[in-house]
Formats: C-alpha cells, structure tokens, sequence
C-alpha cells in the first residue's frame, strides 16, 4: 500500500533525501500554473480536512477573496490537543519539507505571503525539528526571498512557528488566532469567517498539518489520481492513531474506507488477552462512541462514520476492552472539557461543570436512573447552543455514551429513588436572559 | 526584584518581535522567554516583558493567566507532568500517578520543599500511542511501566 504523508523512506527528514525523492517539484510545477488551477485541482481531488470536520480543502481555499487590498495569511494547526490524537507529530518528526512543500504550495494557491505554524506548547522537542527543518529550508531557498530565485517566480513566502502554551481550545480555528495575535484563545463569534475576516481582520485560511502535508502529492501526481484512492467520497489516506487496549497502538498509514476492525485486528494486532471489545471511540475523544458489537462492517471514512452515528474527526481510534469502566471513561472525559471550555458561553460552561458533578456523584455511588436522563437533558441543551464547537465536543460523548450504553450505566445507579426531575436544565438554558423576563 | 532580560535574550525577543505585525503578537514568545529566564512569571517579569514590548501589562497578565504552561509561582527544578487522559488511563495513568505522588510525597501543583520536583496531572500530551507516558520539564517519557518509573525519577539528580 502506497504511502502519502509519511512514504517509508529512511531519513526523509533530510532536505537532501527529500530532494533526492523529487522534493519540492510539486512546488515547481505548482508555479508555473495559476492559482485559480491550483485551487481547481485540490477541490477535484477530493481532499477533505484532517483536523476534525473534514471540510474540503479547495473549497475552503475557494472563499478567499480574489481582489483585496489586505494581506491574506495561512495558518496551519498543529495544535494536536484532542484526546486519542498523535498523528501530526509524526510530519514534524519524519516528513517535515513535505509539510514545508505544502505550505508554499497553498500559500501561493490563495496569495498569502505569511503562514503560521501553530504548535502546541507541550511539543518542545517537535518544534525544535519543525524549526530546524524550516531553518535549513530558508537556507537552502525554498522559503523567503530566495524563493524566487530557486523557482525562478515573483512569488516567496514566510513561514513562521507559534508556540502554544497549554490550552485545547486553541486548536479552534478562531481561537488560535486569537493566540496568534496575543490574546487569550477566546473562540470568534462566525460569521464573520476567517476567508473574510481573520488573522488582524484580514483573510485567512486555516488547514490542519496533515492536510496541507497532502497538498504536495496531489499536484504532481494530479487530482484524479488522489481521488481514486480509498473511500470516493473522503478520499485519500488518512494517519489512523489507535491507542487504549491493542497490542500494537501507534500511527497507521492507510486508505480511508479501511474496515475498522482490519484496523484493530490486523494492524494494532487486536486486543490484549484476546478480550472483547466494549467501546470503541472512532476519532477523538469528542465523537460518539460505537459499541462493540456494533463494529462489523464499520468503515472508517467521514461518510460511512456518519451512517452508524459517529465522524471521523481526527482518525484518532480509542479502544476499550470488556473490562472497562465507562463511567470513569466518560467522567475523565468530561472532566477534560470542563477543564478546557474557555468560558464564553454560559451554556458550556455551567453545563460542562454540572455534567462533571453528576458524573462524579454517581461514582460515588448517590446517583439515579433520573441522573441519567438529565445529564442527557443537559447535553442536548450544550449542543448547538455555543459560540464554538467546543460545547458539541463535550455534549456529545455524554450523550451518546449513555444513550449507547444504558444498560452499562444503569448498574451504577439506583433505581429505586425516583425523584422527581429537578428544573436545572431550564434555569441553564435561561441564564442567559434577563431575571425580569424569567419572572414574567 | 527587579528583572531585566539578559542581552542574548532580548535579541531572542527582537526575532520573534520580527515574525508579526503587531507587538502584542510577540508576547506569548516573550513570556516563555522569560520564565526560561526566571523559573515563573512574577509581577515585575510581566511589567518588564509589557515595557520590552511597547503593551500595555493588562495584556501580559491576561496571556499568562489563560495558558496552562506559564506560571505565577517558582515549579520544581524538575517539573513533573502525568498525562491521565482516556488513552493513559486506559493503560493504567493513575498507577503511575499514585506512584509518582508517593514517592515525591506532594499533590497536584505542588513543589517538594527542597524545590527540586513539582508535579502536575496534565491533559492528554499527544502520546496516546505511546501510553502511559510521563513528561519532565520539555521531554517525553512514553510506554512507561511502574519500574521505568522509578528509574527515571530516581535518575533525576
Ligand atoms: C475545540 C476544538 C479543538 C480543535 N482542535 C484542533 C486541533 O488540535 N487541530 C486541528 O487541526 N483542528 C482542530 N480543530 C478544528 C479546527 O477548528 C479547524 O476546523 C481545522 O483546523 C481546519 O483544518 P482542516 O479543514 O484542514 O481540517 C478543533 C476544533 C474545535 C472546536
Ligand atoms: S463553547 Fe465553550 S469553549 Fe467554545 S466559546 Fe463557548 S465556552 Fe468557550
Ligand atoms: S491520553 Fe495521554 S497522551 Fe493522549
């Protein structure tokens, strides 16, 4: 099988071995078109973003503003903070020039002249690659002014590395650049969209590492060649991370549409001790999860996730054994997303934190069957109601989890105490609104 | 105390300064220069990165008091993070973070009283494939079992 992002080619981190390997042609060939054939290409590829929602990338690209007087940036989001997510770690470390490729690629493609790089904080030692690697690109004249010369255009690029410093909620888009420009990872009311209004209130465009990492392969080896590979409508390869109860968790190379359980079974060499599988979480922590005997057949591209109730969000596969607790599963997971919500929004905010002491409550044994069915209340009143995606990520495993699994959450509840439904998920919803019209 | 950043530093600073449009961009570089310079961000270090940097300090304080990496107060010479997300507590993070806290003797956010260890239970660190894991100070320690443990721990002098 044919690798895309990470091919298996030793010292690729290497800008003589990346060179050796037809490095930076794409980019060469990139130059002599026009970006509108640029932008027509990618769309006609299929690409879809790899950092969660799977949008497609040439339409995205399509929304920036052809005449401006502005300047236009690219931001690419390394942020990697989602639970069950370890893949763009892998370009920095192993394939870093094609990433650099990329980025000259779709800078020219939308007419940006600065992009930015954003890392997470934690990520020292993967910064300090991604640095060197783009040091050693400057000096050898596929990034800056020397640009020019190399390709022989009129067109360079800046390529600039920021550091983020410990916070999930920056990996949203309008978040990160917020931090970019200084402030607090505050997520922007949409609209206005980055394409109109983002970096310093100028166009921006922002696309995951590995999605931009894609860009280099499909113009050299063009569109209809990319489309054909895996699933039609996601196509492409995607970099599966599976981590929890398998024998060999890591990162997967493979076409979208691959079978989820060829994943766990022939790729992550199955479950320790040959158990059964209770839960599987397809991409991230933020997505629904999937029962276990719910997982023949299961493909894992965005469209066939969609069908069975789940997304593809980063391809990060977390596997549970049949002697998990999915109570301290989904407590620790709400426990993150009160952690991270920026606070912003009453709805996320306060219901994150509930959804929490609930959770913890019954843990320690003091919940009912009622306490179920109200921490579903409550997530379904997060949902949809935020400013960012955020509020989604946290309502959806509370939701789906115990809708999923009742009957695994059910042996922690008494279901004896009948109390009646306490009115907290509409005073929630309310605290919006001033107190004179909750009297009225 | 006063602080002031050394000379090699504030070059650091003018660099990043160059990557943007705008001063106040160059500020989370900034603070990170700065607490590799200080061990934390103390008051006076936020009214001289506001002063390197042309902002107003409201700014500073708003950047370090958002993001989880900046720090107020003095951390261990070695600085103890356990990740106990899904994908490490599944291969068993709480052990590791049981142990972690016995044997350095101090809770979350804690520094030993010889002020050579602080430990923090932190989200997940992008090494789930890799779990459990442990990071000190800017390094990752992944696939990590109870003895492991103990000798990188007992390894840090
Ligand atoms: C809370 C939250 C966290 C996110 N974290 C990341 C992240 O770490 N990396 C990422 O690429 N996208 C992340 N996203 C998605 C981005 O907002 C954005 O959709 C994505 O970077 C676009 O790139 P793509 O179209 O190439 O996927 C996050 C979204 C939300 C709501
Ligand atoms: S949904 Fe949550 S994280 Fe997003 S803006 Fe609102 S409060 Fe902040
Ligand atoms: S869950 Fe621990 S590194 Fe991801």
């Amino acid at each position: 099988m044919e690798k895309i992002v990470l091919p298996e080619i030793e010292n690729l981190n290497q800008i003589d071995v990346y060179i050796a390997h037809d490095g930076f042609q794409s980019a060469k060939k990139a130059f002599a078109q026009t970006p509108d054939a640029l932008i027509d290409q990618v769309k006609k590829s299929g690409l879809r973003g790899r950092g969660g929602a799977a949008f497609s990338a040439g339409l995205k690209w399509s929304f920036m503003p052809k005449s401006t007087d502005k300047p236009k940036y690219l931001c690419i989001n390394g942020d990697e903070s989602e639970p069950g997510s370890f893949k763009d770690r892998q370009i920095f470390e192993y394939n870093p020039f094609q990433l650099i490729e990329g980025v000259i690629i779709t800078c020219y493609a939308i007419g940006a002249k600065v992009a930015y790089l954003y890392v997470r904080g934690e990520y020292h030692k993967w910064i300090k690659l991604m640095q060197n690697a783009i040091d050693t690109a400057y000096e050898k004249g596929f990034l800056g002014e020397k640009m020019k010369e190399t390709f022989g255009t009129q067109f360079s690029c800046d390529l600039f590395i920021h550091k983020g410093a410990g916070a999930y909620i920056c990996g949203e888009e309008s978040s990160l650049m917020n931090s970019i420009e200084g402030y607090r990872g505050y997520p922007r009311v949409k609209p206005p969209f980055p394409a109109q209004k983002g970096l310093w209130g100028c166009p921006t465009t922002i696309n995951n590492v590995e999605t931009i990492t894609n860009v280099p392969p499909i113009i050299s080896k063009g569109w209809e060649w990319f489309s054909k590979i895996g699933a039609p409508k996601h196509p492409g390869t995607i970099l599966f991370g599976i981590s929890g109860h398998v024998n060999k968790p890591g990162v997967y190379e493979l076409p979208s549409g691959v079978l989820l359980t060829d994943l766990i079974y022939n790729y992550a060499g199955g479950v320790p001790g040959n158990k059964k599988i209770k839960c599987v979480i397809p991409g991230g922590s933020s997505m629904p999860p999937l029962r276990g005997d719910q997982l023949e057949g299961v493909k894992m591209d965005a469209e066939s996730l969609k069908e069975v109730g789940s997304a593809i969000g980063t391809g990060g596969v977390m596997v549970m054994d049949e002697d998990t607790n999915l109570l301290k599963v989904l407590l620790r997971i709400t426990k993150f997303y009160h952690h991270e919500s920026c606070g912003q929004c009453t709805p996320c905010r306060e219901g994150t934190s509930w959804m929490e002491k609930t959770l913890h409550r019954i843990l320690d044994g003091h919940g009912t069957s009622n306490d179920l069915d109200l921490l579903v209340n409550v997530a379904n009143n997060i949902e949809g109601n935020t400013i960012c995606a955020l509020g989604d990520a946290a309502a959806w495993p509370v939701k789906f989890m115990i809708t999923r699994f009742r009957d695994e959450f059910e042996k922690y509840v008494n279901p004896n105490i009948s109390l009646p439904v306490p009115n907290k998920v509409h005073s929630m919803r309310q605290t919006a609104v001033p107190l004179e019209d909750i009297s009225k | 105390m006063e602080f002031k950043f050394t000379e090699e530093n504030l070059k650091r600073i003018e660099l990043a300064r160059e990557k943007y449009p705008t001063a106040l961009a160059a500020v989370m570089d900034t603070v990170y220069i700065a607490q590799e310079q200080n061990g934390y961000i103390s008051n006076e270090v936020m009214e001289e990165i506001a002063n390197v940097l042309g902002i107003d300090k409201v700014y500073v304080l708003s950047v370090v008091t958002f993001y989880t990496m900046y720090h107020t107060k003095p951390m261990g010479k070695y600085h103890v993070q356990v990740c106990t997300n899904v994908s490490c507590m599944l291969r068993g993070a709480y052990d590791i973070w049981d142990q972690v806290k016995g044997k350095l003797g101090i809770e979350n956010m804690q520094v030993t009283p010889d002020g050579k260890f602080s430990l923090e239970e932190v989200e997940c660190m992008g090494a789930c494939g890799y779990a459990p894991m442990v990071a000190v100070n800017e390094d990752y320690f992944e696939n990590l079992t109870k003895d492991k443990v103990e000798e990188i721990l007992d390894s840090l002098k």
